[in-house]
C-alpha cells in the first residue's frame, strides 16, 4: 500500500460540508430562529432602501438647483417663497457649533472617566448625569435652555430686547444645547473603545518612563480614534435631525437673522432655521403647506447626512493607508480587527 | 482500514544551551557562592563581565490584605539572564513588575524591603527615569498604532515634564533614526523592516511584533530589561527567534524573565529562582536548579519538565 493512500481516510467517513450544514438536520427551534433572523435582516434593509428610495423619488422630482441657492420668503404663492440656503446654512452653523463643543468635551470626558475616575464619587455622578441628559427628550433641553440662556448674566449669547429682557433664541444658545445631544454619544463611543483597551497597553507605555497624560494622548486616543470618530457622526446626526431645539431656541426663523454688530457675531447671536424646521414648517403638519419644498428640503437633509458618513468612513480608511494608522483598508478593519490587541 | 494515527516524537534530551554535561560535579556550595558558575567548569563562556546591576533584598510585596511576595532576595547581574520559574500565582510576576515600580499603578500595592539599581533604591528614583533604566516587555505583544518607526522614536521623545525637554524642540525623524535604527538591529528586526520603517506596526507578524517591543524597550538604552513571558503568545519559530535573540543581549543589559516554561528557563537562564506560592525557594546556576536542585520542591517542580 503506497504511502498517499495510507493518508487518505475511509471513504465512508468523510462528510462533505454540505451535509453537515444542511438546515435539515437543525433542531426547530433552531430553523425559526435562524428564519427570522432572514425576515428581520432583510425587513430592516427593505425599511432603510424605502426610505432613501422614497426620498429620491420625491426629493429629485422636486429638487430644482435654485433651490439651493435661493433665499427662503415667506409667501402664499409658493413660486415666490424661494428656495431653502438659509436652512442649509442654519444646519451647518448648528451642527458646527454643537460638534465644537460635544467632541472635545465628550473626549475628554470619556478619558477622565475611563483613565482617572477620581474621586469616585464625581465619576459616578458624571455617569449618571450624561445618562440623564442621553435620556432627556430634546424638547426638555429646549425649554431648559431657554429658560437659562434668558438670564441677563448669559445676554452676550443672544439679543436684549429694547425693553431690556434677554431673548435667548440665538446659534449660539441652540448650539449649546444641541451639544448636550451629542455629547453622550461621543462619550459613550469613545469611552467604550478605551475600556477595550488592555491595561498592557498602557503599561507598555508607562514602562517606557511615560507619563499618564503622554500615553494618553500618543497611544490611547489615536487607538480609538475610529471610535471617537464614530460617536462624532452619531452626534451629528442626532442635531442635523433634531427640531424641537430649533424651534424653540433659535426661533425657526425663515431666515438668518442676524443680531447686528459684527458679520460673524451677528449671525451667531442671530436666529435663524435649519432643514427640519423648514420641512416642518413646509409639511402638511406646519403653517406652509408646501410639501414639494419639504421633500426637496427632507431629501438634501438626507444627502447631507450619507455624504458625512461616507466622509467619515474615508477619513478613517485613508488613515489607515499612511504610517500614522491602525494599518487596515477598510472601515471595518479599522473599527475592529486591526488592533490585535482590541477584542 | 482505520486512519493512519501520527505519531508526536517528543525530543528526549532537553536542548539546552549553555552545555551541562549530564553528571558533572555541580557543587552545592555553588548555591551559597551565586557568583561563581560551575559552569565556567565546563567551557561556558560567561558574558565577558558579569557585572550587579540591581539587588532584590528581603523584599515583601502585598496587593491589598494579601503578601503575594515574601522576603526574596535575588541579585540581577548584566552578562546573565536571570530565570523565574515557578506555578502560577507564586508572584515572579508581581516581582517583576515591581523592578520597575509598575506594581504601582495597581491601587493597594505596598512593598517592604529594598531594591537597588546600582546601588539606589528605587523607591528614590524618579518613576518615569526608572522606567527609563529598567524597561519591560509584555506577554502580549502590544505595539502601539503608529508607524514601526514611530513605535520605537516614542521610547526615545523626553517627557514634557522633564527638565529642559518643554523648551527644546521636538527631535526631528533625521535626529532619532540612528538611534532607532540601532535597537531595531540589536532586536534582529532591521534586515526584515528596513525598507518599512513608515508601515504600521500592526501589520507585523506576532514574533515581529515582539521583537519590535523589545527593540522599543532597548531604544533607551536601559540597565536591566524585564521579560515577562515574552514568548508565550508565539509560535515555536518566533520563539526560538526571541530565545537567540535574549542570550544575545544579555552581555549588554541584566535579563530577567519570567517563563511558564521550563525548558525555555533551562535554554535562556543562566541563574533561575523558583518561587512557590510567593516565596522563594531555591536561587543558583541554572544547571543546578533543573540538574540537581537541592530543595525538594524545586525537584518536584523541575520534574515536571523531563516528563
Amino acid at each position: 500500500m503506497s504511502a498517499t493512500q495510507a493518508l487518505t481516510p475511509p471513504p465512508s467517513s468523510i462528510r462533505s460540508a454540505k451535509q453537515r450544514d444542511s438546515i435539515r438536520s437543525w433542531p426547530l427551534a433552531d430553523r425559526v430562529a435562524y428564519l427570522l433572523c432572514w425576515i428581520v435582516g432583510i425587513g430592516l434593509c427593505l425599511m432603510a432602501a424605502a426610505i432613501v428610495l422614497f426620498m429620491l423619488v420625491k426629493g429629485v422630482s422636486y429638487l430644482r438647483p435654485s433651490l439651493l441657492i435661493e433665499h427662503p420668503s415667506a409667501s402664499q404663492n409658493q413660486a415666490a417663497s424661494g428656495g431653502f440656503l438659509d436652512p442649509i446654512e442654519g444646519t451647518l452653523i448648528l451642527t458646527a457649533i454643537g460638534i465644537a463643543i460635544a467632541a472635545p468635551l465628550g473626549v475628554g470626558l470619556a478619558v477622565w472617566m475611563s483613565e482617572y475616575q477620581r474621586p469616585a464619587w464625581l465619576a459616578r455622578l458624571v455617569e449618571s448625569g450624561i445618562e440623564m441628559i442621553a435620556g432627556a427628550p430634546s424638547v426638555l433641553l429646549a425649554m431648559f435652555g431657554l429658560a437659562l440662556f434668558a438670564r441677563p448674566a448669559l445676554a452676550f449669547l443672544s439679543q436684549t430686547s429694547a425693553g431690556g429682557s434677554v431673548f435667548g433664541r440665538s446659534f449660539l444658545t441652540a448650539g449649546a444645547m444641541m451639544s448636550l445631544l451629542a455629547l453622550p454619544l461621543v462619550v459613550a463611543s469613545t469611552r467604550e473603545a478605551l475600556l477595550q483597551v488592555p491595561a498592557h497597553v498602557r503599561e507598555a507605555s508607562y514602562a517606557l518612563g511615560k507619563t499618564k497624560a503622554t500615553t494618553i494622548r500618543k497611544v490611547l486616543l489615536p487607538s480609538v480614534r475610529p471610535s471617537i470618530a464614530n460617536g462624532v457622526t452619531l452626534g451629528v446626526g442626532r442635531i442635523v435631525g433634531d427640531t424641537a431645539i430649533v424651534v424653540i431656541l433659535l426661533g425657526a426663523t425663515i431666515r438668518l437673522e442676524g443680531a447686528g454688530g459684527a458679520p460673524l457675531l451677528s449671525t451667531l447671536r442671530g436666529t435663524g432655521g435649519t432643514l427640519t424646521s423648514y420641512v416642518l414648517f413646509n409639511s402638511p403638519a406646519g403653517e406652509g403647506n408646501a410639501h414639494e419644498k419639504a421633500y426637496a428640503a427632507a431629501f438634501v437633509l438626507l444627502l447631507m447626512v450619507l455624504l458625512l458618513n461616507v466622509i467619515v468612513m474615508r477619513l478613517n480608511s485613508s488613515r489607515a493607508g499612511t504610517g500614522q494608522s491602525l494599518g487596515a483598508s477598510s472601515r471595518w478593519r479599522v473599527m475592529t480587527g486591526a488592533l490585535p490587541w482590541i477584542r | 482500514m482505520p486512519p493512519p494515527v501520527r505519531r508526536i516524537v517528543l525530543e528526549r534530551d532537553p536542548t539546552v544551551v549553555d552545555p551541562t554535561p549530564n553528571g558533572s560535579s555541580v557543587r552545592t556550595a555553588t548555591a551559597e557562592r551565586p557568583n561563581h558558575s560551575p559552569l565556567a567548569d565546563v567551557g561556558w563562556q560567561a558574558a565577558a563581565d558579569v557585572q550587579e546591576r540591581m539587588r532584590i533584598e528581603g523584599v515583601w510585596l502585598a496587593y491589598g490584605e494579601k503578601w503575594v511576595v515574601r522576603d526574596v532576595s535575588l541579585p540581577v547581574r548584566k552578562g546573565e539572564v536571570l530565570g523565574l520559574i515557578g506555578a502560577s500565582g507564586s508572584g515572579k510576576t508581581t516581582l517583576l513588575r515591581s523592578l520597575n515600580r509598575l506594581t504601582e499603578i495597581t491601587a493597594g500595592a505596598a512593598r517592604a524591603g529594598r531594591v537597588t539599581l546600582d546601588g539606589q533604591e528605587i523607591g528614590e528614583i524618579e518613576v518615569n527615569s526608572l522606567r527609563r533604566r529598567v524597561s519591560m516587555v509584555f506577554q502580549q505583544p502590544n505595539p502601539f498604532p503608529m508607524s514601526i518607526f514611530e513605535n520605537v522614536a516614542y521610547a526615545l521623545r523626553e517627557e514634557h515634564g522633564e527638565r529642559g525637554a518643554r523648551r527644546r524642540k521636538r527631535r526631528s525623524r533625521d535626529e532619532l533614526m540612528p538611534a532607532v535604527m540601532d535597537a531595531l538591529r540589536r532586536a534582529g528586526l532591521y534586515e526584515e523592516v528596513a525598507g518599512n520603517l513608515d508601515h504600521p506596526a500592526l501589520r507585523l507578524s506576532g514574533g515581529q511584533q515582539q521583537r519590535l517591543c523589545i527593540a522599543r524597550a532597548l531604544a533607551a538604552d536601559p540597565e536591566v530589561l524585564l521579560l515577562d513571558e515574552p514568548c508565550s503568545a508565539l509560535d515555536p519559530i518566533s520563539t526560538a527567534t526571541i530565545e537567540q535573540l535574549i542570550v544575545g543581549l544579555r552581555a549588554d543589559v541584566a535579563i530577567v524573565i519570567v517563563t511558564h516554561n521550563l525548558q525555555q528557563a533551562m535554554r535562556v537562564a543562566d541563574h533561575v529562582a523558583f518561587m512557590h506560592l510567593g516565596e522563594l525557594v531555591e536561587y543558583g546556576p541554572s544547571s543546578q536548579i533543573f540538574d540537581h536542585p537541592l530543595q525538594a520542591r524545586t525537584r518536584e517542580y523541575v520534574s515536571g519538565a523531563f516528563g
